[in-house]
């Protein structure tokens, strides 16, 4: 998209890399959640069975999981997905008062994207190396002390817990807010929204825009 | 063209850099998870198990510290047979073999109690368990022992699963042809009609689905000593005394 279309109503907030990125992420998740719940889950393991083959498939599609963000990285469509990374990775003292006032303050100067936002994407980019180191300890254990697929075992469990809640109150948010799914569904967002809720970030775009860089895709 | 923002307001620039320092924070948690999360596991099982106990949701035992059994099988789908298809064949270099049904372990055999801690190797461990079952030293007296005999093997009907113990191990008190545990039957998905206790050994030697006993004079190959031997755990899985770990013992 250019700058040309910028300018009418509708904003790009995330490119096709980042939204392909983020299908590819939530489609493995859900496989991994579905396997890892019935592997674990001593009701669930007995009504489904063929444990065998759900391991395998959770272990394929965990194999699988660091490469849509390798493949993301790896060439020069990666422009919009660094500067999001850069924007979900700094924080300021504004995104402290937002958090700590629950939402409240730090309006003012809203960026791209809120503290809650900016921890989702942190949290799940540091889960994403854990559950893959952890699930490879788990799975090829022998040249390890047992104690370590103890721990392994110990590490992978209560993290996908926890990532399970996080993933599910960020899909109840994305359901409860319209434009935020169209976001990434479709990659844009009104101009209206962009500059009556972010307008740190509509400044950002409206500095790109002067200085005629594109902004994405 | 009208620009977005008439009037750019001042933002804040002492942004710091949060997200790299929390995932590398994560990573170090994570690694330290690895190294000493069997300590941690082993603490907040005593912690947890009077929750779990008096949880009437059980949701707390879907907790991973907590004390609960994980169901573990290394076959395709749950192997499955009813109570009345159920026969257990005892075998091999004895007297007299033997082919039992639910009702001969059941009534017409001199029964054991026994309440021992069930410790996986993987780590986590369940407190109290209650066992009901026949001796499998009753059994081996029954059908008579040929002299030269040196173990015994156990047959899953998994079909894959195998398990030894020595003749010595076997004939131990605390281990026990098991039809009952936690106070009901053993449900499938713990190994049911019948499975083997072997109460001082870590969980792998107390084989589920039991199918066949078979009193041997050697081990060979290549079911023997066992499924997870053969993968390169100990064949005497004395509790705390196996395995590089040191849990304390179940026996």
């Amino acid at each position: 998209m250019t700058a040309t279309a910028l300018d009418a109503n509708e904003v790009v907030r995330f490119d096709r890399v980042e939204r392909w990125l983020h299908w590819s992420n939530a489609s493995l998740f859900l496989v991994l959640l579905a396997t890892g719940m019935t592997l674990y889950i001593p009701a669930l393991s007995s009504l489904v069975g063929r444990r065998v083959l759900l391991k395998d498939i959770h272990v394929i599609s965990g194999l699988l999981l660091p490469l849509p963000l390798l493949a993301a990285y790896a060439g020069s469509w990666r422009g919009g997905l660094r500067r999001d990374v850069r924007r979900l990775s700094r924080w300021s003292v504004e995104d402290r008062r937002w958090l700590t006032s629950r939402g409240r303050r730090g309006q003012a100067t809203m960026g791209k994207f809120n503290a809650g936002q900016k921890l989702n994407a942190i949290f799940v980019a540091g889960c994403i190396p854990l559950l893959f180191v952890t699930g490879s300890i788990m799975k090829w254990f022998s040249p390890f002390p047992l104690a370590w697929r103890t721990g392994a075992t110990f590490v992978h469990d209560w993290l996908a817990i926890a990532l399970a809640a996080v993933i599910t109150v960020h899909i109840l948010k994305a359901l409860s807010d319209p434009v935020a799914l169209r976001a990434m569904l479709r990659g844009t967002v009104p101009r209206a929204v962009v500059v009556r809720h972010h307008p740190r970030w509509a400044a950002e775009v409206e500095a790109e825009r002067q200085d005629g860089t594109e902004s994405s895709e | 063209m009208e620009p977005i923002v008439p009037d750019p307001p001042v933002f804040p620039v002492e942004d710091r850099p949060v997200g790299r320092r929390v995932v590398l924070g994560m990573l170090g948690l994570g690694g330290l998870g690895v190294l000493f999360g069997a300590k941690v596991q082993s603490g907040m099982a005593a912690f947890l198990s009077p929750l779990t106990r008096n949880d009437r949701t059980g949701l707390t035992s879907l907790l991973p510290s907590s004390d609960r059994f994980r169901i573990y099988s290394v076959t395709e789908s749950m192997p499955s047979r009813t109570d009345a298809q159920y026969r257990l064949v005892v075998d091999g270099a004895v007297d007299q073999s033997l082919e039992l049904d639910l009702a001969d372990l059941r009534d017409r055999l001199p029964q054991t109690n026994l309440t021992r801690d069930f410790q996986c190797v993987t780590g986590w461990r369940v407190a109290d368990v209650p066992w009901r079952g026949v001796k499998l030293a009753d059994l081996l007296a029954t059908v008579g022992v040929a002299p030269d005999a040196t173990h015994v093997r156990f047959y899953s009907f998994d079909g894959v699963y195998t398990e030894t113990l020595t003749l010595e191990q076997a004939q131990r008190d605390d281990v026990l042809v098991a039809h009952e545990m936690l106070g009901g039957p053993v449900t499938q998905p713990h190994g049911g009609p019948v499975r083997l206790y072997v109460a001082p050994m870590y969980g792998y030697k107390s084989l589920k689905w039991l199918d066949r006993i078979e009193v041997v004079r050697a081990l060979d190959a290549p079911t023997d000593p066992g499924y997870w031997e053969n993968l390169g755990y100990d064949t005497d899985a004395w509790v705390g005394e196996s395995n590089g770990l040191d849990d304390a013992p179940t026996a």
